[in-house]
């Protein structure tokens, strides 16, 4: 990709730095009256989610990332590929365990997720920030208590384990916050 | 951005901006120094490395462009060759990719220049104008300090300026969290300055940089007593950098020297070369009075006399909505 001078730079521009992809979360300038100019950058890493700052001459180049963000449909997975679909190409892409990481969890046949390609390849999967999901297994509880008072785990089809109240029973589909693994809501079906 | 068409800032702030341009007039009209207008857009530019112009169409055949100035000081300084005597001009002026809680692309700036004032004639007028102003605002009483340049890397740093290498000044500034590429001499004290020297000045008083390295003169004198520190300084008020002043280099030989200097290491960074004002170079053989000036940067002191967190909180609309 282009260098890109960092007078350039702003917000949510993606940088190459150490053959790592980062975006830029701030950017200011300090300049003394007649000299040169520096630029501070706050950039996170895209893989790691590492913040770090980082102070160059407003004149300095940095090579940018080829850094993109598309909704894909997921599809399903072999155990070792999360494979998604294009909702209007219908072209399929194939993304590692390591780039779906923790949020494997959240994946729900069908879903829409915002997939961030680097070079063409996924290397983030954003799940919905709302899925529903059923419950498979969790402790019956007292029966005729509805007061919400209290929660126990329950486990969902795809092994994710979320707080729910205790009125809430197996084979329930319900909503769960991605972005905080917190129960929502019980969903009518 | 929600509702980019409106201006941010309230008609209050609108209003003492009004009244702080009429207090600065006031000012000036009681020292007897007249109050100019010159072109803002011209067919040559500032040379200063550090300094981007905006350039527009040609405004006559002779040139392929024309430059929006970033100061008023070559038309002024023409003025003052050809006997206009004490001057002023607040206007607007222009610098390509400034942009910070501090800084904005187009601002306004006010420069004077006062005929026989040397360097501590001038910094004493400052401090008239600013207490006059702090007092109109009613901001606290403030103290005067005046340091040199190397005596604010020696109190904060223990660094001697004129002492230690380039190398060992990249040292520091890695230190000092900088990851960019290879900084020279000038460019390693200019990051020291700005990150550490200058948010560690005392807040409550007016300070006044003296003597910076002459390699850092721009267009001001070298001191006749030590060639190795140029007759400039800087203004600091709260924490910030308010203006700039110089007691005037007037020899028009150096004047060219330093253009051309200029133009060398614009090529060697990469930049383009910026057409020499002819006109102010043949006005200073005509002969430039012994003189002192400064510029200053309105909207900063605007926002300083305020309290004003940054300085797009003190004008109407700025480089992102403008």
């Amino acid at each position: 990709m282009a260098n890109v001078g960092i007078n350039e730079f702003k917000n949510g521009m993606k940088l190459l730095i150490n053959n790592e992809p980062w975006n830029i979360t701030d950017v200011d300038m300090v300049k003394p009256g007649k000299g040169q100019a520096f630029t501070r950058i706050k950039i996170k890493n895209l893989k790691t989610g590492r913040v770090v700052d980082k102070t160059c001459k407003s004149t300095d180049k940095i090579e940018t990332a080829d850094v993109m963000e598309y909704e894909y449909q997921y599809l399903y997975n072999d155990g070792e590929t999360y494979y998604f679909m294009h909702p209007e190409t219908f072209e399929q892409i194939e993304a590692s365990k390591e780039a779906v990481g923790d949020n494997a969890k959240w994946l729900v046949e069908e879903s829409m997720c915002v997939v961030t390609l680097w070079d063409n390849n996924p290397i983030v999967v954003q799940p919905p920030n709302f899925i529903e999901m059923k419950i498979v297994d969790t402790d019956p509880g007292l029966k005729g208590d509805t007061s919400g008072g209290g929660g126990k785990p329950a486990t969902l089809e795809s092994g994710a384990v979320v707080q729910i109240p205790l009125f809430v029973q197996i084979g329930e589909v319900i909503k769960v916050d991605t972005r905080t693994g917190e129960y929502s809501s019980r969903v009518k079906s | 951005m929600p509702d980019m068409w409106k201006s941010q800032c309230p008609l209050s702030v609108l209003q003492k901006r009004a009244f702080l341009l009429t207090k600065i007039r006031e000012f000036f009209s009681k020292r007897n120094v007249l109050e100019v207008e010159t072109p803002i857009l011209s067919s040559s530019g500032n040379t200063d490395v550090n300094i981007e112009s905006f350039t527009s169409d040609s405004i006559n055949s002779d040139f392929s462009k024309s430059y929006l100035r970033t100061s008023p000081e070559f038309p002024l300084k023409r003025l003052l060759c050809s006997g206009i005597g004490d001057v002023f001009e607040i206007g607007k002026v222009f610098r390509k990719g400034e942009y910070s809680t501090t800084h904005n692309c187009e601002f306004t700036m006010l420069e004077w220049y006062r005929i026989e004032f040397d360097f501590y004639d001038l910094i004493q007028e400052v401090t008239e104008l600013i207490s006059e102003l702090s007092k109109a605002f009613d901001c606290s009483v403030i103290n005067i300090e005046i340091l040199t340049f190397n005596q604010c890397f020696l109190n904060q740093l223990n660094i001697n300026v004129f002492d230690v290498s380039t190398e060992e000044l990249n040292k520091i500034c890695h230190n000092f969290d900088y990851s960019g590429s290879q900084l020279t001499r000038d460019e390693a004290l200019d990051y020291l300055f700005a990150t550490q020297i200058q948010p560690g000045l005392n807040k409550q008083n007016i300070t006044y940089v003296t003597h910076y390295p002459a390699t850092q003169a721009a267009l001001a004198e070298i001191n006749p007593e030590d060639s190795n520190t140029a007759l400039r300084f800087e203004v600091f008020y709260q924490g910030h950098e308010l203006g700039n002043g110089y007691q005037e280099l007037t020899h028009s030989q150096e004047l060219l020297n330093r253009f051309i200097m200029d133009n060398k290491n614009r090529i060697n960074n990469g930049s383009t070369e910026v057409q020499i004002d002819s006109n102010l170079i043949e006005a200073m053989k005509h002969g430039m009075p012994q003189c002192s000036g400064i510029a200053m940067g309105i909207d900063r002191l605007l926002m300083v006399l305020l309290g004003a967190s940054t300085i797009h909180d003190v004008m109407p609309f700025n480089a992102l909505n403008s």
